[in-house]
């Protein structure tokens, strides 16, 4: 498996989410430029991360501009056959407005930017990001954004609570679902989600900043853990397969 | 030589009118040979303004220790300081005001500002991995003070986190001497291998000179010069003084600029901050003793029509001047394309000094570059100054007078919970502190922000401090509590002090009683940083932060120190770490109150002597703050400062939700044993089975020590009266300017 991870003008966590990737998560890693037209040589086993950032300045809506980018018409393409991908922050706002996932990040409730630790907890784990978490855990994992509350209509909430596709909602320290652990006013508090066929997945808060010890912090760490692991047992299925 | 027709006829009114005395204006003849026409006499205009030429201050800023075995570039010498960390690596940092834009527009005044001093460390090809920033306004309860701070924390913050550099550490602090001239000072530190980075030169006869970024506007002209005065009245009018900042270009052009200068074809690089062309194309010719020509038409433009002079003098931001290796310069082209950013060709080197400026192949300005810079022909003033009136005032001060405070629990909470003292979160959760994944202060607090080298086992610890009314008190002493703080804050972290630069902010030089200000508060800095071996790498003077209804502001000059460890697991942190941990003072208690936030904020008392301080003591202090931390014999550090012991010891306590149980000694009043700030004094906890290696170390040394309690599992006891839960305390600390912040017509408004 390899990792592409798209670099949009005013991406900024790129370099993070690399350095996670290749120096603590071991894995191989093909960076991609904005104004490439094709993927390359991505297949299905393989993935692509949309790092946070402000790509093109974010001027207007967050990742409205970037969706337009040379580079999302092959995501798009690599996507809509099966191929995983994976937005973090700015990526999931990029996702959304692209049409990959559903509904809409809208400003924060208090009209701030707002970076501190924040707690998750899965919510299914029926996905490659959360097969390998813990129900009903807390984990710390940072967020940083203005534009980060999770919002759709009442239909699309349905469909994505039917269908499991709601991966992360924010808790408290305790892991309890509440208004207290909201920071942003997101939608029932959703930090991150899935589309109906779980294989693309869009979240606010920064793994990648959780990641290695010398942080004090590696919560984040797992869900890289969790999306490795169901990789490898995926391509150990497909050896199953041939084999047989 | 002589202007278009209808630039305004040249005289010493015209040159009072930009801003140069007639003095000034002789001398300019003088150096021409004649006399200079609008361009050029706008040209001489910002280069010899103080906010260039430093002509009121270099005198005194030349008697800072400026040289050290680490130091790779002296001060003044490079856009910012330079300094050997080890291990091949160099840091680039400095800090910089933006006080005069952000008192007028506070969201791109303060954007500016962080953009500025960023692309300072860049263009020596290091990349920026820590901002900070140390802001003054008036008194939160005005709506002024409400919108001024909204807007200059915003201006940061969307500047900071577009641009990607995580905002790790500051300082906020509130008094009405800062109503009208509020303080925005913004600092960046950059990292680079030694040997690859670039200097701000120009030589080579044939060379080309290139402008990359933004096109340029009529935006900031005159911004230096508008930097160079009072604030009054008509201040609002110089509102297009004001330049607006772009974090992505500004993202794009910090990319390109490292890509470009690996390619080896680049000779230097400036970029355009105060008097943008003028000022890169002077000190880049300057310093590499040749001269330029340069095609002002070819420079791209945003409006039409913009005469010679306005080219020249525009600070649109986002803009460097680039000189490239004559033949190459479509590598440097091909990769500032790869980020869609512009590049121009705008001249060429020449020999000699001169810089010719032509607009459509005429000559609208020839001077020497030489005439127009620091350490060349810029003016240099020497000032005459006397101590100040208010002295009278201070000197009248007695402890005796001051009624010693009987609730001392609703004095705390009225301490914890005002402004200065209180949880800047309000301020700091808008800004991204985390990008770069460098920072480890999220998850471990300490004193100084410390920020872990990737690739290396190595950190920095990085600092901005500076209590200003201490300054105000006693400029000398004040500004060695400033270094001697910043020390203490990066010691308490478990770094070792390595360098400082410094925002000199001050108020009119031509007072002499604020030059006065600034000739002691230099004094008291330079003998500090000789102590403690933290030379000076660079900084900023900005005079003239006054108004006519204020007066000058507090003389506030604000340190940004640098420090280093070899290895980030040596950090220190500032919390409590166990229940049972035993709390012990370090340093000496005193019956001191003197320029405490207690006493001017609570006590209501506006004059009094700085704190005590005694710069050996201090010294002492550290060493051994330093070896307790080497041997593993300490849980937490912290150091007491603004609020006194009982703040530290709450700071220390919330991070864990912990209380803590101390006594108070009899031979102090409470008052000022609690909140007193004398200084030189550090909080530390022990684990029970260290303490007879902890007392046997501490007998050793020359710092006086006490037991002052110890860890509780969650309330706060003051000589065995239980002052409640700390989740309480903290719930007041925590969200205090929050409360304030929304209780304001703007905020409803939003």
């Amino acid at each position: 498996m390899k990792l592409g991870v798209v670099i949009f003008p005013g991406s900024n966590c790129d370099r993070d989410l690399i350095h996670v990737l290749e120096n603590v998560m071991q894995q191989e890693v093909k960076v991609l430029w904005h104004k490439e037209t094709s993927l390359g040589d991505f297949d299905q086993k393989d993935c692509i991360m949309l790092p946070g950032g402000f790509s093109y300045g974010d001027y207007l809506r967050s990742g409205a501009i970037a969706r337009f980018s040379p580079i999302m018409n092959p995501v798009i393409e690599f996507a809509n056959s099966g191929g995983y991908v994976w937005g973090i922050c700015n990526g999931f706002q990029i996702l959304c407005e692209a049409g990959l996932l559903p509904g809409a990040l809208l400003r924060n409730a208090n009209q701030q930017f707002v970076c501190r630790n924040v707690f998750v907890t899965p919510v299914t784990t029926d996905s490659a990001v959360t097969n390998a978490l813990d129900r009903g855990r807390a984990y710390k994992i940072p967020i940083a954004h203005a534009e980060g509350r999770y919002y759709t209509d009442a239909k699309t909430l349905k469909q994505l609570e039917d269908n499991q596709q709601i991966l992360f909602k924010y808790c408290d320290k305790s892991g309890e679902i509440n208004e207290a652990g909201n920071p942003n006013g997101s939608l029932h508090n959703i930090a991150g989600i899935c589309n109906v066929s779980r294989n693309v997945f869009g979240m606010m808060p920064h793994p990648e900043r959780a990641a290695e010890e010398a942080l004090g912090n590696i919560d984040g760490r797992f869900l890289f853990d969790s999306f490795i692991q169901f990789q490898g047992r995926a391509e150990v299925d497909v050896m199953d397969d041939l084999l047989r | 030589m002589s202007g278009t027709s209808h630039d305004p006829q040249v005289t010493t009114e015209t040159a009072k009118e930009l801003g140069l005395h007639p003095e000034e204006f002789e001398k300019i003849k003088t150096i021409l040979g004649r006399t200079p026409n609008f361009t050029e006499l706008s040209i001489y205009s910002v280069m010899w303004s103080e906010h260039c030429s430093y002509k009121n201050s270099i005198k005194w800023l030349k008697t800072l220790p400026r040289e050290g075995s680490r130091l790779l570039a002296k001060a003044g010498e490079e856009n910012a300081g330079l300094v050997d960390i080890g291990d091949g690596l160099a840091c680039a940092f400095k800090i910089e005001s933006h006080n005069h834009p952000s008192a007028i527009e506070p969201y791109q005044g303060a954007a500016t500002g962080v953009g500025g001093i960023h692309r300072d460390i860049f263009t020596m090809g290091a990349r920026p991995i820590a901002s900070l920033n140390s802001l003054r306004f008036g008194n939160l309860a005005e709506e002024k003070t409400k919108h001024l701070l909204r807007g200059v924390v915003k201006g940061i913050g969307d500047y900071g986190n577009a641009f990607g550099v995580p905002t790790v550490a500051g300082e906020v602090f509130f008094d009405e001497c800062y109503h009208t001239n509020p303080l925005v000072n913004a600092m960046s530190v950059g990292v680079v291998k030694v040997g690859k980075t670039v200097s701000a030169i120009s030589y080579g006869e044939g060379n080309s000179v290139l402008i990359v970024g933004s096109s340029t506007g009529k935006d900031g002209i005159h911004g230096a010069s508008f930097a160079s005065q009072d604030i009054t009245e008509d201040s609002h009018e110089d509102l297009p003084s004001v330049q607006v900042g772009d974090p992505f270009t500004e993202k794009l052009l910090l990319e390109a600029s490292l890509e470009a200068i690996e390619t080896g074809a680049i000779i230097g690089m400036q970029d355009m901050g105060a008097a943008g062309i003028t000022c890169s194309t002077s000190e880049m010719s300057a310093k590499g003793k040749h001269g330029m020509k340069i095609y002002l038409d070819r420079v791209p433009q945003r409006q039409a029509n913009m005469k010679a002079w306005e080219i020249l003098l525009s600070e649109s931001q986002e803009r460097m001047l680039v000189v490239v290796k004559k033949g190459r310069e479509q590598e440097v082209i091909n990769v500032y394309e790869k980020w869609d950013i512009h590049c121009e060709q705008i001249g060429e080197v020449t020999t000699g000094d001169r810089l010719q400026y032509f607009m459509q192949d005429e000559l609208v300005a020839d001077v020497p570059a030489e005439s127009l810079v620091l350490g060349g022909g810029a003016p240099v003033y020497e000032r005459e100054y006397r101590q100040p009136d208010y002295f009278r005032h201070i000197s009248e001060y007695h402890l005796d007078v001051i009624v010693e405070a009987t609730d001392l629990r609703s004095i705390a909470m009225r301490l914890i919970s005002s402004p200065n003292i209180s949880s800047k979160k309000w301020v700091f959760t808008q800004y991204d502190s985390m990008v770069g994944i460098a920072n480890t202060s999220t998850n471990a607090p300490s004193d100084a922000a410390v920020l872990r080298l990737q690739g290396t086992d190595k950190a920095i610890a990085v600092k901005v401090d500076c209590n200003a009314r201490y300054v105000h008190a006693n400029p000398y002493v004040g500004a060695m509590i400033a270094v001697s703080e910043a020390a203490r804050n990066i010691v308490c972290s478990g770094g070792t002090p390595v360098a400082i630069t410094n925002c000199l902010n001050f108020g009119n030089p031509y007072n002499p009683e604020v030059y006065w200000q600034f000739v002691k508060a230099i004094e008291g800095m330079g003998e500090a940083c000789r102590k403690f071996d933290t030379p000076v790498t660079g900084g900023n003077v900005s005079f003239y932060n006054q108004s006519a209804d204020d007066g000058p502001v507090f003389p506030t000059p604000a340190i940004g120190m640098l420090g280093v460890l070899e290895h980030y697991e040596d950090a220190m942190t500032l919390d409590f770490r166990n229940e049972g941990d035993l709390i012990y003072l370090l340093g000496e208690s005193r019956n001191d109150i003197s320029s405490s936030e207690y006493l001017s904020n609570i006590s209501g008392v506006r004059f009094s002597p700085a704190p005590h301080f005694d710069l050996d003591e201090e010294f002492n202090l550290q060493q051994v703050v330093k070896e307790l931390i080497q041997k593993d014999l300490i849980e937490s550090a912290h150091d007491v400062s603004d609020g006194g012991l009982f703040t530290t010891l709450l700071e220390s306590a919330m991070p864990s939700d912990l209380g803590f149980d101390i006594s108070t000694d009899e031979n102090f009043r409470k008052d000022a044993f609690l909140f007193g700030e004398s200084q030189s004094r550090v909080v530390v906890s022990i684990h029970p089975s260290r303490q007879d290696e902890f007392l046997d170390f501490m007998m050793g040394t020359e710092v006086e020590f006490n037991l002052l309690g110890e860890v509780t599992p969650s309330n706060i006891v003051v000589d065995a009266d239980d002052w409640g839960d700390v989740k309480e305390w903290k719930e007041e600390y925590e969200n205090a300017i929050g409360n304030a912040m929304s209780h304001s017509v703007e905020a409803t408004e939003v």
